[in-house]
């Protein structure tokens, strides 16, 4: 497809190591650009990490004094084409309204940096991977956490001679590694701007995320998570259980007026009920494509991984109990926080617990509670009035 | 320079250069903003209103969401030299708890808010018997987000009860500053600048 051939031709002007992926799935036909870690990645869990690949795309120009980069981090099952097209779906960007020529985060201007994160499935290391015995990790790959994932976006900063960031950018679970970002590396970043987020999973937010693990480990296909090529079934996966995963994930996106505003009780192309278990309802056939169409770009066992990862995410249990010491060295950080009205997953109330956590250690903080009816999801729409947040905040 | 109202141009001016300043009430951060390009001050605004929330923020502001009666306790003691309390005192649920939070924030604060012993407020309660509808006070009882009217004197009693000492007092009619004499009576505005004792 044409988005590889062109990142083919990028990579090849690369100044960086580039790394060849072994061909496990589909996505490892394709070519990212990537650099190599050169030292083993140090891990929360005690255990270390040797050789990482961090797949990352770039956006501008890095400047001569090498400090107008900005760092975006993705979400749970977002990747490092911020404002390029994906080469798996064919779809844009996922923030292109925000991040590109004269956009909020102005490419013209700023050296954008998206990487995917480690433990995914979109060129950087992760379950997927070919591990040191020769074959997949899968269920072998060690546990991570968001401060892991922020490590290796750290260490990939060190690859690419980056010292200090004009800002570190995120939504959602972006915005978890910005505020951990803030919290380990605070020297190395001026501004922080994270936006649907929250500093500790809930019990509920866990719960959520069980239900789709379980969801997967219950496809017979999972196999133990051993289902890569040459194994299981032959590669295919448990697609059905990352269906289902997903469908769960994705009412947790959207606010309940936003799901009846769009489908309501509308029937999917029938005039009558079936008495039957089709997909009568259009939120059903709506769910059902969600969750389809994610199981050809997504990796079951990353997903496992990540959800873990950001269920163990809490800052205050970080620092030792209390958030307000997790930023006692980001007190020189402006940060900027942004929570929308309709987000029931991460709630206004969990980014007020970080504005005084940051208001405590004196930190520069904004915030603000926008109002847009789309839920959690809101921060990847139309949503004006966070453009001209984030264009104000990032300069 | 932007069209400041006349009690924040005389906290703009009144405040030292290169200090660090909360501003409670911000609205869209127009005093935030001069007192950051004029004064070189590092400025931070408190606003409950979310629009006025985003502007400040779009221009490059410092400003947290949120309601002054709630969110105050969890600035640090003395974390700012400076906190400044505009038009805000008469909407507070407890305004006296709200100008002990100011002082502990702050080294000293300044205060402005509309005197509701102005003569013509005094006037058109004595003869409309009713809660006066007039210029510097536009909006009807039934609607004002001033639920504690105060006057000037009222303002110096309490100060005086909580041990809280007057630095400096500025009035305002008509848009303009005018003198002290009677203030009570002449002012619609008034600003003071306070610190513990």
């Amino acid at each position: 497809m044409a988005g590889a051939i062109d990142r083919g031709q990028r990579l090849a002007q690369s100044p960086f190591r580039p790394y060849a992926a072994h061909p496990m799935t589909k996505r490892d036909a394709i070519t990212f650009r990537s650099a190599l870690l050169p030292q083993p990645l140090p891990l929360d869990s005690g255990r270390e990490l040797a050789g990482v690949v961090m797949a990352y795309e770039t956006y501008g120009e890095l400047n001569e004094a090498r400090d107008n980069a900005v760092l975006v981090f993705h979400a749970l099952t977002g990747d490092q084409f911020v404002a390029s097209e994906h080469p798996v779906t064919g779809k844009p960007g996922w923030w292109e309204r925000m991040v590109g020529p004269g956009r909020p985060v102005d490419t013209d201007r700023y050296f954008v940096v998206c990487a995917n994160v480690l433990g995914s499935c979109m060129g950087s290391t992760g379950p997927a991977t070919q591990g040191p015995e020769g074959e997949p990790y899968a269920m072998r790959f060690p546990v991570i956490t968001v401060r892991d994932m922020v490590r290796a976006q750290a260490a990939l900063l060190d690859v690419l001679g980056i010292d200090t960031l004009h800002a570190v950018v995120g939504g959602s679970m972006g915005g978890m590694q910005a505020l951990s970002f803030a919290a380990n590396w605070p020297q190395r970043t001026r501004r922080v701007l994270a936006i649907a987020t929250t500093a500790r999973h809930s019990a509920q937010n866990i719960a959520f995320h069980e239900v789709g693990r379980q969801a997967i480990m219950a496809d017979p296909a999972w196999n133990g998570g051993d289902y890569y090529e040459g194994q299981g079934e032959g590669g295919k996966g448990p697609e059905k259980g990352l269906a289902v995963a997903r469908m769960a994930a994705h009412i947790t996106y959207l606010s309940e007026a936003g799901l009846t505003e769009k489908f309501g009780r509308r029937l999917q192309d029938r005039d009558a009920k079936s008495f039957g278990f089709d997909a009568d309802f259009q939120v059903e056939s709506y769910l059902r494509h969600q969750g389809i169409s994610f199981t050809d770009r997504f990796d079951a066992n990353s997903y496992l991984y990540i959800t873990r990862a950001m269920d163990y995410f809490d800052l205050a249990e970080e620092a030792g109990g209390r958030l307000a010491d997790a930023f006692v060295a980001a007190r020189d950080v402006r940060f900027c926080l942004v929570s929308f009205d309709t987000d029931w997953l991460y709630t206004t109330a969990d980014m007020r617990e970080v504005v005084h956590a940051l208001n405590a250690v004196a930190a520069p903080v904004s915030f603000v509670e926008l109002s847009a009816p789309y839920g959690h999801d809101s921060f990847l729409l139309d949503v004006p009035a966070l453009d001209r947040v984030v264009r104000g905040f990032v300069g | 320079m932007s069209e400041l109202r006349p009690d924040l141009a005389k906290i703009a001016a009144e405040v030292p250069r290169g200090v660090r300043v909360l501003d409670v009430g911000c609205g869209d951060g127009a005093l935030m903003a001069e007192l950051r390009d004029a004064k070189g001050c590092d400025a931070r605004g408190m606003e409950i209103d979310g629009d006025a929330v985003e502007q400040a923020v779009a221009r490059g502001l410092s400003v947290v969401q949120g309601d002054a009666d709630r969110d105050l306790v969890d600035y640090p003691d003395a974390a700012f030299d400076i906190a400044i309390l505009s038009q805000t005192l008469q909407t507070a649920r407890r305004p006296d708890a709200l100008l002990r939070q100011l002082l502990r924030i702050g080294q000293t604060a300044f205060v402005s808010f509309p005197n509701f012993a102005y003569w013509r407020m005094r006037l058109a309660l004595l003869l409309g018997g009713r809660m006066p509808v007039v210029r510097h006070l536009p909006v009807s009882w039934y609607e004002t987000p001033n639920i504690h009217h105060l006057t000037i004197t009222d303002f110096e009693e309490l100060a005086a009860e909580m041990g809280v000492r007057i630095e400096g007092s500025w009035f305002f009619a008509g848009g303009r500053e005018i003198g002290g004499t009677n203030a009570n009576w002449r002012a619609e505005h008034a600003v003071f600048r306070v610190r513990r004792d």
